[in-house]
């Protein structure tokens, strides 16, 4: 959370955003959960590239 | 024999091109004209302009992938087009003039029996005073990323003030140069960009890196934004992006037309019609798009050019060209086939064709000033586009006339796209999104204009990988590599 002890500043344009909490950015570079969301993000991406090609 | 010539060998002409020729076989011609000599994979452009690839990583040479194709390369730029013949005949023709292969400056009339226009932008610096050096390329106030040179100048600038933010404060401007830019997303791949690589160089307390763009809300990226399903929520990409830009420390200005640019300064007027100047060390703002500037004319030598192609410059197709103010707009403007309403064997396609209106919704300060962002043709649209409009022209020659054309509208096609925020194998992260259709469809998804279950988005390593592996995919696929056709576009 250092982020925003850093960055946001009470009424700042940014004061009124969501950040991320310590968790969801440990997640977002977890090698194990990031394989897992690979699988995920490819199936869903080929999806829609499937619907696109008609 | 039938003869296709295709101007402009980029995302969308060399789809066009490749698979025209594939589909043709050598009973039929193919003829490329650009005057570009390398093939770039230009979003890897990014990485190039923060000094993590070399132009060589995100370039190759065309010639010998034409030669092996069976394709007639000519490198030269199309100048104009005589859709009627000229005065010795009745065949179409263009007139191109070479920029390289020893015949550099020599003009040629190439006849053709089909047309595709995939000449992308010109990239219109001197739309914003200081952007431009006033002959239409790249001034000396800024950089830019949006060719492999552009990107290779910019990191050495980048470098140097990563240099001095070793011992004094910068300050770095990143965003869109003038209020109708269109392609935000570039810009904000950038800013990420430098915002991971200063931390890495131990910089990043030093640097002040700022925002700029005409979105009226960050995170509408031309598109007028997207909806994602998320924690029980449809959440709009302005939380998405307002939380990114917050999380690493970039502040940001929206609604904004820069106006002039000078040396470390740049002036701009806002949606609410307040003019403002903010100050730079180094600043990398997108140039407004518009075509590249081909004439058209009929055969007695009179200019036809606005027959052809919009104020804009860029083609008119069959899209809807009337369809008035925001509130009557409806996904069936987009184009379905690409194809030139007058000249039935010309068609457009990637950025070269022109757009029926915006797709977010159109702003004006109180003093008039236009500022929204134009609607964006990234890569997978561009792609997909060339080969439905290569497919048309083939049934066209190889069926005649009356062949059905093949259909591709913006408004019923969807679009995957990886927008990096930090390269690196294993602290990297990039923004994968998908979006279903790229042009709302208000009347099909009341409401939001998309459908949830195909819009969707995240960030995190995954879309890292997904975007490296991408360079290495789509650059292997124009190389025409065994099983190239497979890859989509
Ligand atoms: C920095 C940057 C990053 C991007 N990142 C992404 C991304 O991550 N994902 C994504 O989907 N899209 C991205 N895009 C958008 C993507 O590059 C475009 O959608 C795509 O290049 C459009 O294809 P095109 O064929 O219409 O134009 P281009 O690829 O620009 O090709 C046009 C071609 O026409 C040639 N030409 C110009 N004038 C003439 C003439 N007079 N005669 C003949 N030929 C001519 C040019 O030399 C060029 O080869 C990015 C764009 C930029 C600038």
């Amino acid at each position: 959370m250092k982020e925003i002890e850093k960055y946001v500043k009470p009424y700042d344009a940014n004061f009124t955003t969501m950040i991320p909490t310590g968790f969801v950015k440990y997640m977002r570079t977890c090698v194990i959960w990031q394989i897992i969301r690979f699988i995920m993000i490819n199936i869903k991406m080929l999806i829609v590239v499937r619907k696109s090609h008609g | 024999m039938a003869r296709l010539v295709v101007m402009g060998g980029g995302v969308s002409g060399h789809t066009a091109a490749t698979f025209a020729k594939k589909w043709l076989g050598n009973d039929h011609e193919v003829v490329v004209v650009t005057p570009n000599s390398l093939w770039n994979w230009i979003p890897s452009n990014i990485w190039v302009g923060v000094g993590e690839m070399t132009k060589e990583d995100v370039t190759f040479p065309l010639a010998p992938v034409y030669a092996k194709a069976g394709i007639d390369y000519r490198q030269a730029k199309a100048v104009s087009i005589h859709p009627n013949g000229g005065t010795n005949s009745d065949k179409p023709y263009i007139t191109i003039q070479y920029t390289g292969q020893g015949k550099e400056g020599q003009t040629e009339e190439v006849a053709y029996d089909y047309l595709v226009n995939a000449t992308g932008p010109k990239l219109n610096f001197d739309a914003t005073p200081g952007l431009g050096d006033g002959n239409g390329q790249l001034g000396s106030n800024t950089v830019s990323v949006c060719t492999a040179d552009h990107a290779v100048h910019a990191n050495e600038e980048l470098q140097k003030i990563f240099d001095k933010a070793k011992t004094q404060k910068q300050k770095i401007l990143v965003g869109t140069g003038h209020g109708m830019c269109t392609c935000q997303g570039a810009a904000f791949e950038y800013i990420f960009n430098i915002e991971h690589e200063a931390r890495k160089a131990g910089v990043r307390d030093n640097l002040d890196i700022q925002w700029i763009s005409n979105e009226s809300f960050l995170g509408d990226f031309g598109i007028g934004g997207l909806h994602m399903k998320r924690g029980g929520y449809a959440a709009s990409s302005r939380l998405f992006a307002e939380s990114l830009y917050s999380e690493r420390g970039i502040p940001w200005i929206i609604g904004a037309h820069v106006n002039k640019v000078e040396a470390g300064k740049a002036h701009y007027e806002l949606l609410d019609g307040s003019m403002n100047e903010i100050e730079f060390d180094f600043a990398m703002l997108i140039p407004p798009f518009a075509g590249v500037g081909l004439k058209a004319y009929d055969k007695d030598g009179s200019d036809m050019t606005d027959q052809i192609f919009a104020p804009n410059g860029f083609m008119k197709v069959d899209a809807n060209y009337a369809a008035g103010a925001y509130e009557n707009w409806k996904a069936s403007d987009w184009p379905r086939t690409y194809q030139n309403p007058i000249y039935k064997n010309m068609f457009a396609c990637g950025i070269a064709f022109a757009p029926p209106h915006l797709i977010s919704k159109p702003m004006s300060s109180p003093n008039g000033t236009p500022i929204n962002p134009t609607p964006p043709r990234t890569g997978m649209p561009s792609g997909i586009i060339g080969k439905t409009v290569a497919h048309s022209i083939c049934d066209l020659i190889k069926e005649g006339p009356n062949a059905h054309l093949h259909e591709a509208s913006m408004a019923e096609m969807g679009a995957a796209c990886v927008a990096s925020a930090g390269k690196g194998l294993l602290d990297g992260t990039a923004a994968a999104l998908t979006v279903y259709p790229v042009v709302p469809d208000f009347e099909k998804y009341p409401g939001l204009g998309r459908d949830l279950d195909y819009t969707f988005g995240e960030i995190g390593l995954a879309g890292h990988w997904i975007k490296h592996i991408l360079h290495h995919m789509f650059i292997y696929k124009a190389k025409l590599n065994p099983g190239w056709t497979l890859i989509p576009e």
